[in-house]
């Protein structure tokens, strides 16, 4: 849809004003500086850990923009640029990542797995897959109770081979909940390439057997994923049932911070995709429609990372959470081996800092 | 006899049982070309090649069950699990079938295979990356389990479990992975399963622990002694079937247990082992046994070494035991 060029191929032109087009492409240029910042942090050891989507921007930021404010996300764990879309806090997310007392989940979770329900938002989940049933059921229960709402679940190419992914699409199928099932196909499960996930020639094939049907789109292409996301959540609400769209795109970084990709593929394999980087492409476009050049370029970069300093500035300042932290929410109230346990651990010596 | 880590000896027995036996297959996710997330299966898929060393579909349920059938074949599947944290998928088939099939099918179709996964806290992986669920195998009848302290231990054990008849897990401590280090000799030997080891004497008091644990209690030791207390600390290295024999011998002559492990208090291996010695040597005990546990909440992130039993939390308990 969106030309290597610039130009659109007017077919299937989901008609965003120039203005939308500004505000995805500062989510991206932002998700993409801040991956960048991270993995620093990381390295420096400031932070633990930090699972990016370098190159995956228009597949992520393209699909949560297609949905409404009122439909429903359930991550899995490299969509952090949708959630700052749908309205998390950037400031909420740089506490998940330091773990401090600021974090809404109270430096439970590893850096990554944050939680935001105001944003219509799920809570990030390491195992893989879970989310995707998950997201059946919730879609399954607006049904019921007749709400107009359509909800989104993003999964990999690997997930597709989970347990999940066929528990999910077949009830999803025979229930006809009005899901989106997002798969981001970057090509990778950490070292694993696709071909080793299914002999199937594409992921959205396997939409046929479930009676789902599927939808492969390029996931570099911001127009293209946001039409056939918002295809798809149309007829979720139009009580036509769930779709599956696998969007085809590329993990030109690492897996995460603890992974590195030379070791299992060739650095000319991330060349082409190098090429159709999914933000130079949505910049040619804005800068041939005459909205985009070097000096705002420069302002908005400029921008983004003046508020992630701030970010990390109050982040890295605030402590981490209070001890008894560690004994809240693990049932509603706190039952009596709970109060005992808390009671031993504040009464007891304290752990050596050392990590 | 060669300096080595955790992650260098499970190598080495791994690559010489596959040498030695033929029927010996690797299987999970990123175990072959990368060499497994954390480097134990390093080199192995270029001298074996693929049909030995078999990366899979991202789908515990999927290995699992299908080492379960390569088992029933006859072949010894030693199948990688990436984290014990991501072993529930396959929950079902270790627990209904893997575990049963001796049983079940009255010896026909025994099952020939180990389990590998690394297990434990302390290396910032929150929730996911963290747990050490033991206990949950631990409790099924069928299932042997097993989690080594040092690199002598591991490839010994690993040499055994894989010769071994029946289903083992293998819990690897990831937070010792590199950190412990020792000699480690060349070739093939092994270390029997269900010999628990004596790390260091004492007469005062019996601490019982496994894995990375055993370095905390260990160090613990070291400080009560400097009070006077002389704690005898064991490695259980085999956790079931546990060494009964070792265990109750030195309850005997110390009087006191301590148990020492990661999981949650509740339901974990401790209750089980202090529930023995009691069945066994409850006249000889002084005092009430103690457990010094990671706590009843899932696993932190932030505040993980808080969570964790480690040498500050093992130190009061043991000259708690002392006074009892
Ligand atoms: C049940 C489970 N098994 C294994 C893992 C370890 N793991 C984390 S991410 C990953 C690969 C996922 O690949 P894919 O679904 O393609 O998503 P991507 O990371 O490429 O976005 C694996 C194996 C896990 N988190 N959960
Ligand atoms: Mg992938």
């Amino acid at each position: 849809m969106l030309r290597e060029d610039g130009t659109l191929a007017p077919e299937y032109d989901p008609q965003l004003s120039t203005d939308e087009v500004l505000r995805i492409y500062r989510q991206m240029v932002q998700t993409r500086i801040i991956d960048e910042r991270l993995v620093t942090l990381q390295r420096q050891g400031r932070i633990g850990f930090h699972i990016g989507s370098l190159g995956e921007e228009a597949a992520i930021i393209g699909s949560a923009y297609a949905m409404r404010e009122e439909d429903w996300l359930f991550p899995c764990y490299r969509e952090f640029g949708a959630a700052l879309l749908r309205g998390l806090p950037l400031q909420r997310y740089i506490d998940n990542m330091f773990g401090n007392a600021n974090d809404p989940v109270k430096g439970r979770q590893m850096p990554d797995h944050y939680t935001c329900r105001e944003a219509h938002w799920g809570s990030v989940s390491s195992p893989i897959g879970t989310q995707m049933t998950q997201a059946v059921g919730f879609a399954w229960a607006a049904k019921i109770e007749k709400k107009q709402l359509a909800t989104l679940v993003y999964f990999g190419d690997g997930s597709t081979s989970s347990n999940e992914f066929h528990n999910a699409m077949n009830f999803a199928g025979v229930f006809r909940t009005p899901c989106v099932f997002f798969c981001r196909n970057n090509g990778w499960a950490i070292s694993v390439p696709v071909e080793r996930q299914t002999a199937s020639q594409t992921f959205a094939e396997k939409g046929i057997a479930y009676g789902v049907p599927g939808v492969r789109v390029d996931g570099n292409d911001l127009f293209a994923v946001v039409g056939v996301t918002r295809r798809a959540a149309e007829r979720c609400l139009a009580g036509e049932g769930p779709t599956l769209i696998e969007a085809l795109t590329y993990r030109m970084g690492g897996h995460s911070t603890s992974d590195d990709p030379n070791r299992y593929r060739a650095a000319d394999e991330v060349k082409p995709w190098v090429e159709r980087d999914p933000i130079e492409r949505v910049r040619r476009y804005l800068e041939l429609a005459g909205a985009w050049d070097g000096d705002r370029e420069e302002a908005l970069r400029e921008a983004v990372d003046q508020e992630f300093r701030e970010a990390v500035k109050l982040a890295e300042s605030t402590p981490a959470p209070e001890l008894s932290t560690l004994f809240d929410d693990v049932y509603r109230d706190l039952p009596w081996h709970l109060a005992e346990q808390r009671q031993e651990l504040l009464a007891g010596p304290r752990a050596p800092k050392a990590h | 006899m060669s300096q080595m880590n955790m992650v260098q000896a499970i190598n080495d027995a791994l690559r010489l049982e596959m040498q030695r036996d033929p029927r010996v297959v690797i299987l999970g996710e990123d175990v072959g070309k990368v060499g497994g997330v954390f480097r134990v299966t390093a080199g192995l898929f270029d001298e074996f090649g693929d049909d030995r060393v078999i990366d899979t579909p991202l789908s515990e349920g999927g290995i699992i069950g299908a080492a379960v059938g390569m088992a029933l074949y006859g072949m010894v599947p030693v199948p990688e699990i990436q984290f014990s944290d991501f072993i529930f998928p396959a929950y079902d088939q270790i627990v209904s079938e893997l575990a049963k099939y001796r049983y079940r099918s009255g010896g026909e179709y025994p099952c020939n295979m180990v389990i590998r996964t690394p297990v434990g806290g302390g290396i910032r992986g929150g929730h996911y990356h963290s747990q050490h669920p033991e206990s949950l195998f631990i409790h099924v009848a069928g299932l042997k389990v097993v989690c080594p302290s040092n690199p002598y231990d591991a490839k010994g054990l690993l040499l055994a479990s894989i010769r071994d008849p029946d289903p083992v897990l293998f819990f690897e401590p990831k937070r010792i992975y590199r950190a412990a280090k020792g000699d480690v000799p060349e070739g093939d030997y092994t270390v029997p399963l269900s010999q628990a080891a004596i790390s260091r004497e004492g007469s005062d008091v019996t601490v019982l622990t496994y894995g990375a644990m055993l370095y905390e209690c260990l160090d613990a030791a070291e400080r009560v002694a400097e009070q006077g207390v002389q704690a005898e600390v064991i490695d259980l290295r085999t956790l079931w079937p546990v060494d009964i024999d070792t265990i109750v011998a030195s309850v005997k002559k110390t009087g006191r247990l301590v148990v020492v492990h990661e999981a949650p208090k509740t339901g974990g291996f401790a209750g089980e082992l202090i529930s023995l010695v009691c069945e066994k040597a409850f006249y000889h005990l002084q005092a009430a046994p103690v457990r010094v546990t990671g706590f009843d909440t899932p696993f932190p992130y932030t505040l993980e070494m808080e969570y964790l039993p480690l040498s500050h939390r093992i130190v009061p308990a043991l000259l708690g035991v002392m006074k009892g």
